[in-house]
């Protein structure tokens, strides 16, 4: 297998014949096609490729890049809608980083048919969501393809943004004894999708929680920032996906407490009902971070001082064991691992 | 009442689970089968496993309608869905079961129509709005399901839907049980009994488990207060020198069962005179068949299947586990060649199978040592 | 083997027992009664709930009394400890003196 040319072929692992929807659920088959394809091929060594944005130094000043694309079925949903999710999405990772978003330039791949009046409800959106954000949409670019080519429309945004002082995040710096704050309810968001799609007839009280979490990030970095260790916005395959990734990458174990994690009535509900776990259910609203004990608790403070972060709680702490686990304790003294999501979840009757 | 907060108190739990300590005696050795994979994923869920005294033993049984499933049926529901015009629906537990040339979600992303549907009657109604298309729905599951299978049968047949047909693969627990019972290397103590398959066939059933195999068995609902209560039954039982039928589930489990679904069933199945299922190889009298008169909603009647037999890879130890002779991880292949992701193995496959169970929530804990318990 | 949640009925029609509705936690489904027509499920009820038919009504009593006799084994545990003068706030999971064996 070892190439003789001057360059050095570079090592793909990934193996699966094709891709597969799990690929894109953004649990274990995901980092399987990032780190056995993506990576190699593309990354440039001097950056750790994995984190939510890129950190790049142009001219003296130091930027954080992200992308991201947008996929949702159905465009529109309680609570929000793709344009408002393309423009949180990157907001969020921008955030997640240590970064104030600045600019956003957006790419529309809009399927041949699609009604005007839906594009521009979603482009209102993404103005809308920018704006209350303070992003600039600064650039994009429009394809369309035939019809039945596409899903009425698809929307990538890359995003610009600035780190903010003080605010230094690095899963290595992980430490056991470090708390691990969620800023509110989880599940939300991939509930009410599920919910909307009307496949299980289901019906409920639940808006997705997309929007920006940039002021609570703000905050904290301002009553906290040098005790601020990593931060993650837990998006597609949940809570359970953010936490094993920090766990793998900083080799410590993190457990959580059951009871401490806020899940709402509805998404509870519903997760009983399809026997899911509210920690493999898609966030658009909410960030994790770990703090250093000493500063935990004005982490806390603060973030529950932002409107919309009234709910944040500390829900766990890292310890050494399971090294690059997510222990989950129970209320009644039990405990169990709690995986990253193979694929997306998908209801079970057994 | 909520009927699920109440029997998740901790204190209660607590309590129950103290009482187990307390009946249990420490020169002996429990080995106690819960023999539905709903209780497997309960046990692993809440972590109750770390409640029990270590001289208590729970035993994964075969109550797992996805891992019992031999591949060889899989194979045939997929072929049969790759015909032109054809939706293949199922439950979402079955999606990620692997039948020879790949998942049905693997045959999704090749193009099959494939559709999770949550319930039997979700399924036909899909096939009254694709009236160009032929719905076939892969029905598994023990008791407690197949009425619902029945019951979207009768109205398929009473609506004259031509577009609809079950590729039925309903079995029976009570056959499983008894064969578990008949291997000459079981040893066990006594059995939680499945909660749900029980509000359809009742307790009665059971009661040659406690008077022909003296064994004690308690039907159990699912959370954890439930769980610990059939334990502590089960355990006064074995101090006692008794074996009975106990019904710890009194709250949704008549004694005699549900009589509209048991009849709809007898309605609409009949018994196959065997089956195949996976690890326990073939067990007479142990699965369902639609009877002649729904013979064109029938999937095995109206099409041709090409009966595929796949024999399970000889290393793995599927058998063994299900019988409670081997642990998962004593399998030759658990947690190398045969992982949720890529599973081998039949127990691996579901996630209430009890390979995937333990491989999920116990093998990483277990390796870890020393765990570091939070204040 | 099979998951089945309990479900407070919000809607039934006698004349067609395949549409009822139910409710988990402010979540509603549509449900299929017909598996309890003898019962005569109504509105109020609480019922178990398996691939969106109901297979049971659940009894309000023998649960109550379920709860009440787990609350005996904590409290009888409780009295055990006073006893043996344990006093009644451990929760270390630990240890428990060897039972009196009959």
């Amino acid at each position: 297998m070892s190439g003789t040319a001057a360059e050095t072929p570079p090592a793909v692992r990934f193996r699966e014949a094709r891709i597969e929807m799990a690929h894109g659920a953004g649990g274990k088959a995901t980092r399987r096609l990032v780190e056995g394809l993506f990576v190699p091929l593309l990354s440039d060594a001097s950056a750790p490729p994995l984190g939510d944005a890129a950190s790049l130094e142009l001219d003296g000043a130091r930027l954080a890049v992200t992308t991201d694309g947008f996929v949702v079925t159905p465009l529109r949903f309680a609570g929000g809608s793709i344009g408002e999710l393309a423009i949180h999405g990157t907001v969020n990772d921008l955030a997640v980083a240590g970064a104030r978003p600045e600019v956003i330039v957006a790419g529309w791949v809009l399927e041949a048919g699609l009604e005007t009046e839906v594009l521009e409800a979603e482009v209102r959106a993404m103005g809308r969501a920018a704006r209350q954000a303070g992003v600039r949409v600064v650039g994009g670019d429009t394809k369309v393809v035939d019809h039945g080519k596409a899903d009425r429309m698809y929307v990538t945004t890359t995003g610009i943004g600035r780190f903010l002082p003080g605010l230094e995040t690095d899963p290595h710096s992980v430490r056991p004894g470090d708390r691990i704050i969620l800023s509110g309810p989880i599940g939300d968001h991939g509930i009410t999708i599920l919910l909307a799609r009307g496949e299980l007839d289901l019906e409920a009280d639940l808006r997705s929680d997309t929007r920006s979490v940039f002021p609570m990030v703000e905050a904290l970095a301002q009553a906290a920032g040098p005790a601020v260790r990593w931060m993650r916005d837990p998006t597609r395959g949940g809570l359970a996906t953010a936490l094993n990734e920090l766990a793998r990458d900083c080799r410590q174990g993190i457990q959580l407490q059951e009871q401490e994690i806020p899940v709402r009535d509805a998404v509870r509900g519903s997760c009983e009902l399809l026997g899911l776990d509210p920690l493999h259910i898609a966030n658009e609203g909410q960030f994790v971070a770990v703090v250093a004990a000493s500063g935990a608790a004005a982490a806390l403070e603060a973030i529950r001082g932002v409107p919309g972060g009234e709910e944040a709680r500390l829900i766990g702490e890292v310890c050494p064991e399971p090294a690059g686990s997510v222990l989950v304790t129970t209320p009644y003294g039990g405990s169990r691992i709690v995986d990253m999501l193979v694929g997306d979840p998908l209801p079970r009757i057994c | 009442m909520k009927y699920v907060d109440e029997f998740r108190d901790p204190e209660t739990i607590e309590a129950a689970a103290r009482e187990i300590r307390r009946l249990a005696d420490p020169s002996r050795h429990y080995r106690i089968m819960e023999v539905c994979g709903g209780h497997t994923h309960a046990i692993y869920r809440f972590g109750l496993q770390d409640l029990l005294p270590e001289n208590l033993e729970l035993i994964h049984g075969p109550g797992c309608p996805v891992c019992v499933l031999p591949m060889g049926r899989i194979d045939d529901g997929l072929e049969l869905a790759r015909q032109p015009g054809m939706i293949f629906a199922a439950f979402g537990d079955m999606m990620r079961v692997p039948g020879t040339r790949g998942t049905p979600l693997e045959h999704q992303a090749r193009g099959m129509d494939v559709r999770i549907v949550y319930s039997p009657a979700d399924a036909l109604e899909i096939a009254r709005k694709n009236p160009d298309k032929h719905v076939l729905f892969f029905a598994i599951g023990f008791e407690t399901t197949a009425p619902s299978t029945a019951l979207t049968l009768k109205r398929a047949r009473a609506e004259n839907v031509p577009n609809f047909s079950v590729f039925c693969n309903h079995v029976t627990i009570i056959p499983a049980i008894r064969a578990i019972l008949d291997s000459p290397d079981m040893r066990l103590d006594a059995f939680i009994g499945p909660g749900h398959v029980s509000t359809v066939i009742g307790c009665r059933p059971y009661e040659w488990i406690a008077e022909n195999e003296g064994k004690p068995i308690a039907v159990s609902g699912f959370e954890p207060a439930d769980i610990l209560q059939s334990i502590v039954m089960l355990l006064g039982q074995l101090e006692r020198g008794e074996s009975k039928v106990e019904n710890q589930y009194r709250r949704v489990v008549p004694r005699e069962g549900n009589r509209a679904a048991l009849q709809v069933m007898a309605e609409v199945f009949e018994l196959r005179p065997y089956f195949e299922w996976r690890g326990l190889g073939f067990i007479s009298q142990s699965a369902l068949r639609i009877r002649g008169e729904y013979a064109r909603w029938d999937a095995e009647k109206r099409f041709d299947v090409p009966g595929v037999r796949v024999t399970d890879p000889r290393a793995a130890q599927c058998g063994e586990v299900l019988k409670g002779v081997l642990r998962p991880a004593q399998c030759k292949l658990f947690g190398k060649e045969c992982t949720p992701e890529q599973p081998v193995g039949a127990l691996m496959v579901s996630a209430e199978g009890s390979c995937a169970a333990y491989y999920n929530y116990e093998h990483r804990k277990r390796a870890a040592r020393n765990l570091v318990s939070l204040r | 083997m099979c998951l089945a949640i309990p479900a407070k009925i919000v809607e039934s029609n006698p004349e067609n027992p395949a549409s009822g509705l139910v409710e988990v936690l402010g979540v509603r489904r549509k449900v299929d009664l017909s598996l309890l027509t003898e019962e005569n499920p109504s509105p109020g009820d609480w019922v178990l709930i398996h691939v969106g038919f109901a297979m049971s009504k659940i009894s309000e009593q023998d649960a109550a009394e379920q709860l009440r006799i787990l609350r005996l084994l904590g409290e009888a545990e409780a009295a055990l400890e006073e006893v043996r003068g344990y006093g009644s706030s451990t929760s270390d999971g630990g240890e428990q003196a060897s039972k009196p064996r009959k």
